[in-house]
């Protein structure tokens, strides 16, 4: 799987796009979550401090850009992974996905997902993560691409800085358009998930915008503009065990 | 005008002492001054109701139409699934106990008296809404509702990976697929309530628990357009394919149905003034009625719509049959017609009908613009036996705001079939050849009819189809009353202020001298119509209606 979108991308048989926000759209999580599960996995108990430390202090300059600037938000975040080792990062990634991702998995995000397949839709999960942190759900959920931070690397080790284009609010909106013309997808004709405002910009650009337990901001925008509103941590109402 | 003469007491004609008809229009009131020699078709009076209900059912199922009784159908361990109908039916709900309940009140402990255990109850839904478990406990009674919810009784899922079951395909290349615990039952028990002659019979369960791939088969603008009236059973398209995978799907599994009749006493107590000639009021009824109209006109829409859905309809039950599912099907025809039908002679130029705030598809929900078209060219429209009540290429005139406002929970998919689809074309072959089958297979929207309160994304272009007919039929269709000029358009209708401007328009494209009958609705009704000579319908050489001419 492409961590990230191919210069050229392979010629697709579907008839669209299916463009999925992943922190808080198909799982209970935000960027932290996972972060802090890698900073308490550090090789000894005083490097696990050190990092969550220096996260501490940063907290404020973090709340700070995810009010003004997402994309600032995220650099400022994944600057934390600076002089980890690109294997370790996949074996934490792996051991992330079972312990804190999965857990919280909404329970209609699978049933969602594989419809779009059943629809015909490519499945591409855009998000703000990043792409070692995404893998491990993208493969389990069958998705088809993913568009998501990277690490810039050096001698196998990560600088803290994130290769451009930095995946976040409304660069999500002309990364899915580069996504789509470069598969032959008309953006009418495909659809968008999220659960924040800051994605509007992405779910503004396809044809067919969903909001999946939206935060109040979106939630009053999809009133306005008639999309329409998932609950994916609902049961059914009545499945039987046919 | 000239009215032909008719002799049925629920045929009125207007004269110059009458008052006007109160008719719906949406979930308001208006007053109508028909023009003298007008006729107004009637809902007859509710039949008796049976004195002993309990007492009827337990007679249907151990002296059955056609086949054995039930309880020599039974064996220890022996699987069994029992269907119900929805909450489509009846309109609005009917009183508690709804008859659902009462009929398994006697059949479950009859199955559980033979050691039957492994019992699943599916709410028949198909592409419907899922019932809420309120309504549902509503609808089958507490008790049943305690011991089988939601492992035992739950809707069905028409989408569930693995749900479905192909029986077999009928020759006429139709494919019988339906809900695979219902499939792999010893005994299908379906629990019927027949409002309108299009219900019951095979539609029960060869459509109530089908999925997309059958529903292809018969929900179609072609099956529509070929369908006379899809309230006739014997000169509708669409009921003779259903009948077709029925008795497929009854050769290879049995089913033992049960259906159920109601009577039309839709209001009780001080509304059901409602059902009668406005010229046949007391002094007290007629205070009623202003007051009634003039209150609706100041409240807002949601408490409008809460004066009708707040009070249960006080239907009593008329008929209970049961066995193999033709055979009691027919019995329960006959009291459906019994009811409803009425001897009307000759078509009109110009119909004239309210349009409620309520049809089979927005229970506890708003009448959105397209369920309006479904209730003007689908459902009133094929109201008829013999030919439609309006002559072909005539004029209807009908009373509805037309609100753009659509249900955000049941009817979300409908918001994009109306403005994003209608304004692209209105032609039902279009919308079902170029966009159904991928507008149906949005992800967002099967997801909310599995797991939320939604409709499936097809059913709006079935209650497009389900206009096709009257679509075809009707020349015009020009309404009063709408609060804007953009639904209308978009549905296709032309827009008048008031009655008298639409029955001057209605002139300009109707013969010299015409003809005008209004449809009195609600309660149901349906109308027994006889062409006369000068009926273009009659050179089409209609068959002879039950007690008609």
């Amino acid at each position: 799987m492409g961590a990230h979108l191919p210069e050229r991308a392979p010629a697709t048989s579907h008839r669209a796009t299916a463009y999925f926000d992943v922190d808080g759209t198909l799982v209970k999580t935000n960027l932290l979550h996972p972060m802090l599960h890698v900073m308490l996995q550090q090789p000894t108990p005083l490097q696990s401090l050190k990092r969550l430390g220096r996260a501490v202090l940063a907290a404020p300059s973090l709340a700070a850009a995810e009010l003004r600037d997402r994309r600032r938000f995220n650099e400022l975040l994944f600057a934390h992974y600076e002089g980890m080792s690109e294997d370790r990062l996949v074996v934490l990634a792996e051991e992330t996905y079972e312990s804190v991702i999965k857990p919280r998995m909404f329970q209609g995000a699978a049933d969602l997902v594989a419809q779009c397949h059943r629809a015909d839709l490519r499945v591409v999960f855009v998000t703000g993560s990043l792409d070692v942190t995404v893998a491990p759900l993208a493969r389990e959920l069958g998705a088809d691409a993913v568009i998501a931070n990277r690490l810039e690397m050096r001698k196998g080790k990560a600088t803290g800085k994130l290769l451009r284009p930095v995946v976040a609010g409304p660069g999500k909106a002309r990364l899915i358009a580069d996504d789509a013309r470069a598969i032959g997808h008309d953006l009418g004709d495909c659809h968008g998930y999220s659960d924040s405002a800051s994605d509007v910009p992405m779910l503004s650009v396809v044809g067919h915008p969903f909001c999946i337990n939206p935060d109040w901001r979106l939630r009053d925008l999809a009133r306005a503009y008639d999309w329409a509103v998932l609950d994916l941590d609902r049961p059914s109402p009545g499945e039987g065990s046919e | 005008m000239s009215t032909p003469s008719n002799a049925h007491p629920s045929v009125v004609t207007i004269h110059g002492r009458s008052r006007p008809r109160v008719l719906f229009s949406g979930s308001r009131l208006v007053e109508v001054d028909l023009p003298v020699g007008s006729r107004v078709v009637y809902p007859k009076p509710p039949m008796k109701g049976l004195p002993d209900v309990d007492a009827a059912i337990r007679y249907a199922i151990d002296h059955p139409e056609g086949g054995d009784p039930l309880h020599a159908k039974l064996r220890p361990g022996m699987k069994v699934t029992i269907a119900i109908d929805d909450i489509s039916l009846p309109l609005p709900p009917m009183r508690r106990p709804d008859i659902r309940e009462r009929v398994l009140d006697i059949v479950l402990p009859m199955l559980a008296d033979y050691g039957v255990e492994d019992i699943h109850l599916i709410v028949a839904t198909c592409f419907h809404r899922p019932m809420t478990a309120g309504e549902i406990e509503r609808m089958v009674g507490s008790r049943t509702f305690r011991e089988y919810w939601p492992d035992r009784l739950y809707n069905h899922d028409a989408e569930k990976p693995g749900g479905l079951t192909e029986i077999g395909t009928t020759d006429a290349g139709e494919v019988v697929e339906i809900s695979t615990r219902a499939a792999t039952s010893d005994l299908l028990i379906y629990i019927n309530l027949n409002f309108v002659p299009m219900d019951g019979g095979h539609k029960s369960a060869a459509v109530g628990l089908c999925g997309y791939r059958s529903l292809r088969a018969h929900h179609t603008p072609g099956a529509i357009r070929k369908s006379d009236s899809y309230m006739d059973p014997e000169s509708s398209e669409l009921n003779h394919r259903v009948v077709r995978m029925g008795r497929l799907l009854n050769q290879h599994l049995d089913v033992f149905t049960i259906e159920t009749t109601v009577n039309n006493r839709m209001f009780g107590g001080e509304l059901a003034f409602l059902a009668k000639n406005e010229d046949d009021w007391s002094p007290r009824e007629q205070l009623a009625a202003k007051a009634l109209v003039k209150t609706l006109d100041t409240l807002p829409m949601k408490a409008r719509q809460a004066v009708f859905e707040k009070v249960p309809a006080p239907y009593e039950v008329t008929g209970v049959f049961a066995g193999e599912t033709e055979a009691a099907h027919a019995k329960t025809l006959d009291k459906c017609f019994e009811q409803y039908a009425v001897p009307v002679e000759g078509q009109a130029d110009i119909l004239v009908t309210g349009v409620p705030y309520i049809s089979p598809y927005n229970v506890n929900a708003f009448l959105n613009p397209l369920l309006v078209s479904v209730l003007i060219e689908g459902y009133l429209h094929n109201l008829y036996r013999g030919v439609p009540l309006v002559k072909e290429g005539g004029t209807v005139i009908a009373f509805h705001p037309c609100t753009d406002h659509f249900d955000k929970d049941q009817h979300l998919a409908y918001v994009e079939f109306v403005h994003k689809l209608l304004p692209k074309t209105r032609d039902a072959m279009e919308l079902h050849k170029k966009y159904e089958r991928e507008f149906a297979s949005n992800p967002a929207y099967v997801q909310l009819y599995r797991t939320g309160n939604a409709y499936h994304p097809a059913h709006p272009f079935f209650m497009w189809y389900w206009g096709e007919n009257g679509r075809q039929h009707i020349g015009r269709v020009i309404i009063v009353g709408a609060d804007n000029e953009y639904i209308p358009s978009l549905l296709g209708y032309e827009t008048a202020e008031t009655f008298a401007e639409a029955l001057q328009m209605a002139r300009e494209t109707a013969p010299p001298d015409p003809s005008l009958t209004c449809l009195h609705i609600c309660p149901m009704l349906m109308a027994d119509v006889t062409p006369l000579d000068d009926d273009e319908s009659a050179r089409r050489g209609l068959r002879l209606l039950p007690g008609g001419a």
